[in-house]
């Protein structure tokens, strides 16, 4: 979606000409690139939109444990969200926190390693997480989750019977939130080292502490870079399948605010994984149309996150 | 409330790099003094280590006594951040906080120190120091605007406005006027003659008139050759140094022979 112009970038050697032609070539090349991603993107869509029609109104009995198209990927896109919001909540204050040790507090050798030990982490495939979060983490959470069920069980989202095997919304949703942490953390981590010399020196000679300059200097500078980090992470925690199939004892589309229990919203994408090797071709068609809705959702979440950065960077110009 | 300062016998360092060395000088109270030199000769570096913003530069440190009546600032039971808050600064490029309207920006010195101010105590704080920076009748009726939409001159009195908000007891200024058109620069001018009855001011300026019209002493350092730390070459009422001054280096800065 990047279409980048290019300006002339050497003046000195017009006089060979050549300068000139490896604009227009390397003018060509970005510009090629920029459209490629346009027609991928469409294709897709494309894709999605004419495969998937027919499963909008597909016969009723595809629609388990609903009749119709639209309560069927309502209940797959609260899944969906559910899992990927909290673990939104869960990575944030982990990745704010963890990037502004990075960049103001760590001495320089040991951020350099840490941060290289969090980019390592991305490197990791989900399948990995997912069998990670099933085998280990899921049982080490176990007596977690019970004591939540136990002493919080008042407040709806920790009700309900406690799954004997721990996959559940919590668990997937932290393992989600373990797999976007690279990236979120990343880019806070750029965009609180861009904070101007200018503005921390200023909080500091009021007799600001670190604490305090970070809060009057770093925040206010990188808000629009923690929400950019933040819709990145959030996209690929929707989008995240293999870890979330693994991980989460899903029961199909449904609306619960349980997180605990045995009994969870599938998502769009894992529901995908699980039953599109079947047999049934009517079936596929459905899913591809849940795959559309999908698509549309993370599409518009990403138009809502880059309308907030504008807004909060044009408020104060 | 103003205090006098000071420095015995100080070497300031990058690292290993010493920038600047054995100053020896008394800042007098309710006074103001400049410093002079060119550039690079270490009076923004000086003028740090006066506050102890100097260390908040990786590496910098710090050898020799600054003493503000009585008290060593650097001293190791001297937190600097309570030195900071009695010592304010204004630097050479404007930098009001960005995202903070006028009114919390006067307000954001007091509001580390206080935490909670009634919003009387508030407003009648924005005024007064907004009066004393003399920008109070240009801003009056925008101050919940931000603080970046003002001219830089305005910019550069609403950071005076902020610093003196603390009522600190020195006030450093490193070359407050160097990115401002003459007008805003002779409206600082008066203001500095007019805070000099509170507050003790510290000042560097890379222009001779301005040290000759606002200080009361002056300052003039000096790099011994290239590549060596500067030094303190002079340092004398301002009458003296701009008419017979003891040494001949400064003689020839002041009469523009070099520097
Ligand atoms: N952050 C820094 N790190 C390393 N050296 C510095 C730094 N700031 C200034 N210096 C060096 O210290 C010396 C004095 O600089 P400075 O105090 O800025 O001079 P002036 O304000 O008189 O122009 C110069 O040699 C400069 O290169
Ligand atoms: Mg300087």
């Amino acid at each position: 979606m990047n279409l980048t112009t290019t300006e002339p970038a050497e003046v000195s050697d017009t006089l060979s000409g050549g300068s000139q032609r490896g604009d227009r070539v390397f003018h060509g090349l970005a510009f090629a690139a920029g459209a490629s991603i346009m027609v991928a993107l469409a294709g897709v869509f494309i894709f999605l939109a004419i495969r998937g029609a027919a499963g909008f109104s597909a016969a009723t009995g595809l629609y388990q444990p609903y009749t119709s198209f639209v309560p069927y990927a309502a209940g797959l896109l609260f899944g969906t969200a559910l899992v990927a919001v909290l673990a939104m909540i869960i990575a944030v204050p982990f990745a704010v926190g963890v990037a502004l040790f990075l960049t103001h507090y760590a001495p320089r050798p040991l951020s350099t390693v840490i941060a290289y030990l969090i980019d390592l982490l991305a490197a990791v495939p989900s399948v990995v997480f997912g069998l990670w979060g099933l085998k280990a983490l899921g049982p080490a959470l176990l007596p977690i989750q019970r004591w939540l069920n136990e002493h919080l069980g008042f407040i709806p989202f920790f009700a309900g019977e406690v799954s004997a095997t721990g996959r559940t919304v919590f668990l997937a949703a932290i393992v989600l939130a373990i797999m976007v942490l690279p990236i979120t953390t990343a880019i806070c981590r750029e965009v609180f080292g861009q904070t101007p010399r200018l503005h921390e020196e200023a909080a500091l000679a009021l007799g600001a502490t670190r604490w305090e300059m970070i809060r009057y200097a770093v925040l206010p500078h990188s808000r629009s870079g923690i929400i950019a980090g933040t819709m990145l992470g959030l996209g690929r925690a929707l989008g995240e399948t293999m870890a979330v199939l693994l991980v989460l004892n899903a029961s199909g589309p449904k609306i619960t605010w349980h997180l605990l229990t045995s009994d969870n919203p599938a998502t769009i994408a894992s529901n995908i994984a699980q039953n599109f090797q079947g047999e049934n071709i009517d079936l596929q068609v459905v899913l591809l149309a849940t795959g559309l809705v999908l698509f549309v959702f993370t599409f518009l979440v990403n138009f809502a996150a880059r309308w907030v950065v504008i807004r909060s960077e044009r408020k104060f110009q | 409330m103003a205090k006098s300062i000071d420095v015995s016998d100080l070497n300031i360092y990058y690292g290993d790099f010493l920038a600047v060395e054995g100053v020896n000088m008394t800042v007098k109270a309710r006074s103001v003094t400049a410093f002079i030199g060119p550039s690079g000769c270490g009076k923004s570096t000086f003028l740090r280590s006066l506050n102890r913003m100097h260390e908040v530069i990786p590496g910098a440190r710090v050898e020799g006594k600054v003493v503000v009546d009585g008290q060593s600032l650097y001293d190791p039971s001297v937190d600097p951040v309570a030195v900071r808050r009695q010592i304010g600064m204004v630097f050479q490029r404007p930098n009001p906080f960005p995202t903070m309207s006028i009114y919390d920006n006067v307000l954001a010195g007091k509001r580390l120190n206080a935490k909670k101010v009634k919003k009387s105590e508030a407003d009648a704080l924005v005024e007064k120091s907004l009066r004393g920076a003399n920008l109070w009748s240009e801003v009056k009726d925008r101050l919940d605007k931000p603080g970046m939409g003002l001219s830089g001159g305005q910019q550069q009195r609403l950071c005076i406005a902020r610093a003196i908000a603390v009522e600190p007891e020195v006030l450093l200024m490193d070359e407050p006027c160097s990115a401002l058109d003459p007008i805003s620069t002779s409206a600082i001018e008066d203001l500095i003659h007019e805070l000099k009855s509170d507050y003790t001011i510290v000042i560097v300026t890379h222009n001779m008139q301005q040290a000759a019209r606002v200080s009361d002493d002056t300052g003039f350092f000096n790099l011994k050759a290239t590549g060596e730390p500067g030094h303190l070459v002079e340092f004398n009422p301002t009458k003296k140094m701009f008419t017979a001054p003891d040494n001949d280096a400064t003689e020839a800065y002041i009469s523009g022979r070099f520097g």
